[in-house]
């Protein structure tokens, strides 16, 4: 542990209170707000809140449009990070070959980290827009083939697309750095007894990197969850017949088109606690299960 | 690894370069809309070559979405996220490493579990923090009866109100209040020797001066990786705007190109303006994406080391 330390705490406290003052502003207040709001209700005429229990959870928990949110919800998180990850672990297996071009593949696959959530949700719209561009030929083909606008499966097939198109980049980076922290003698050494590429691949190198898939999987289901909003808002704004109706979305569509506070702020707290549970679950068994060497 | 593999080099490049096409053929499609008319966009069977209206259309969708006033405002948005995130995060690392004070810990605590919950998941009440920015202090004020006290000793009705909506500290601020770069910071302190620090002392420097004179130029390239990073998550921003900001004065790139194409839901069969969209879509899309692939090095070292 440190020994030299500064022993001026007025100082300590002058550099870590504008920090503190910020967090507490936009990150405890309003987790607290939501907490309050989720268990109290907002009065017609006016005149406070009036404290109902768990009257909101149990009206949210009954409502079958809340359980098809939810269920879009998992369909399009595990569909984007197995997309994506699958993609991008095929990828970085072979980018680590680091054959010509391996600068340029790099590079190339990397970029798409920075583009906007909105500027994909539009490409892609457009893209499978079922009357101009690409898609519009397939339906001249075979009418009906393709209408995202009008079937929901059409939309969220769409909408899972984009989102796993948006999620290789960061996948790849993280799968290719763990591949390149794997120690050269291990593979040297496989080498040296007769294993081939792909068999170092599916021997040395797969078994040594999983701590890196745990840890991908937890944070881009994490990010599926709370991350989709720029995509499903361009592409679908949930529809059609909410079929893309994800829960980031809806709580911004209750929360502020419908101002329903409570409702929203009840959402909130669930998909709060299903994040900090993913986080969780990652801190107590991934990271201590999972082990280098 | 030495070895011949002519078979399987050839399946390694057709990999990779199959992976590529993946991700490069949207943005292909989108510059081909970009570069033709209106009609040549809808033309059924699709015309996959670029036409010659890149330039006219690129300057339709700059007049029609005002990005001359929409890019300074995301580009002082991605400033101020970069810039306060620098400086915060260094600070409070500063405090809670160099410092032997008992809170160390518990600071550290309160600043990691920001980490869990982004912005999106506490939206609502976020957005009614902003509305004003002082309604802390103004309900714990009531709560302990504080606020009662001094209405009844100086007559004055306590009602702070600090209205952020619409500005650009309102922009700015929920976005900085996260823990990404202050685990960097941190981690990065911790390696530095502990002779460095009785070094500084000895010749009579005290915090700040070390701070100022030692750390901050050592952390260089740190700053660069945490820059580059928060650069492209400033820029990308799109959900906060959209509820914040309602005066254009004040609106950013993201959010206006949503609304270059109308709701699907919501348009009577009027055919949006695709080519002006899509140009408007790679407008938005360039600065982030230059400057990830010019700062290449830091963005990976720096993504790699904050997780996010």
């Amino acid at each position: 542990m440190r020994r030299a330390y500064f022993k001026n705490n007025w100082v300590a406290a002058l550099v870590v209170t504008p920090q503190l003052l910020i967090i507490f502003i936009f990150f405890y207040w309003p987790t607290s707000q939501a907490l309050y709001w989720a268990f109290t209700l907002e009065q017609p005429w006016g005149g406070g809140n009036e404290w109902v229990g768990f009257e909101n959870f149990r009206y949210l928990l009954s409502d079958d449009r809340y359980w098809h949110s939810v269920w879009v919800s998992v369909v399009y998180a595990v569909c984007t990070t197995a997309l994506a990850m699958g993609m991008a672990l095929i990828l970085a297996l072979f980018a680590d070959r680091q054959l010509r071009g391996y600068k340029g593949v790099r590079i190339g696959l990397i970029w798409p980290y920075a583009v906007a959530a909105p500027a994909i949700g539009l490409a892609f719209r457009f893209i499978f827009n079922p009357s101009a561009g690409v898609a519009s030929y397939l339906n001249y083909a075979f009418p009906d083939f393709w209408n995202p606008v009008m079937n929901g499966d059409h939309a969220l097939t769409m909408v899972i697309i984009a989102g796993a198109w948006k999620q290789v980049s960061y996948s790849f980076i993280f799968f290719l750095a763990g591949l390149q922290s794997i120690p050269r003698s291990l593979t040297e050494a496989s080498a040296m007894d007769g294993a081939r590429v792909m068999r170092r691949m599916w021997d040395i190198q797969l078994p040594l990197i999983t701590p890196t898939v745990f840890f991908l999987v937890i944070i881009n289901l994490t990010d599926s969850f709370t991350d989709s909003f720029g995509i499903v808002s361009t592409m679908t704004s949930g529809g059609p017949a909410r079929a893309t109706n994800l829960m980031v979305y809806k709580i911004y569509e209750d929360g502020f088109r419908g101002l329903d506070y409570s409702g929203a702020a009840a959402q909130s707290i669930i998909l709060m606690l299903l994040v900090v549970a993913l986080t969780f679950f990652q801190f107590k068994y991934v990271e201590r299960r999972v082990h280098y060497s | 690894m030495i070895e011949r593999t002519p078979i399987l080099n050839i399946v390694t490049h057709t990999i990779l370069f199959t992976g590529l096409a993946i991700l490069v053929v949207p943005i292909y499609l989108v510059i081909v809309a970009a570069s033709q008319t209106l009609p040549d966009v809808m033309a059924i069977p699709a015309k996959l070559l670029p036409g010659d209206q890149l330039i006219v259309n690129l300057k339709a969708a700059w007049v029609e979405a005002e990005f001359a006033t929409k890019f300074t405002n995301t580009l002082i948005l991605a400033t101020g996220v970069v810039v306060g995130k620098l400086v915060l995060a260094a600070l409070t690392a500063f405090g809670i490493v160099f410092f032997d004070h008992r809170l160390r810990m518990p600071i550290f605590w309160m600043v990691f579990i920001t980490l869990m919950l982004p912005l999106e998941v506490r939206i609502v009440p976020t957005y009614a923090v902003a509305a004003n920015a002082l309604s802390p202090f103004q309900s714990i004020l009531d709560v302990t009866g504080i606020s009662w006290l001094i209405n009844a000793t100086t007559g004055v009705e306590v009602a702070l109100n600090w209205n952020l909506l619409n500005s650009y500290t309102g922009l700015i601020m929920p976005l900085v209040a996260t823990a990404t770069g202050t685990f960097l910071y941190r981690q990065f302190f911790l390696t530095i020797p502990d002779e460095l620090v009785e070094a500084a002392k000895m010749d009579g420097a005290g915090p700040l001066r070390f701070l100022r004179e030692i750390l901050i130029p050592l952390s260089v390239t740190n700053m660069a990786a945490l820059a580059t990073i928060m650069f492209v998550v400033g820029w990308n921003q799109y959900l906060w705007p959209l509820l914040i900001i309602t005066d254009p004065a004040y609106g950013v790139a993201a959010v206006e190109l949503s609304r270059l194409v109308p709701n699907m839901n919501t348009t009577g069969g009027d055919i949006p303006n695709w080519h002006w969209a899509m140009a408007g879509t790679l407008i938005v899309m360039l600065p982030p994406v230059a400057v990830v692939i010019l700062m290449q090095r830091w963005f990976v070292r720096g993504l790699i080391n904050t997780d996010k």
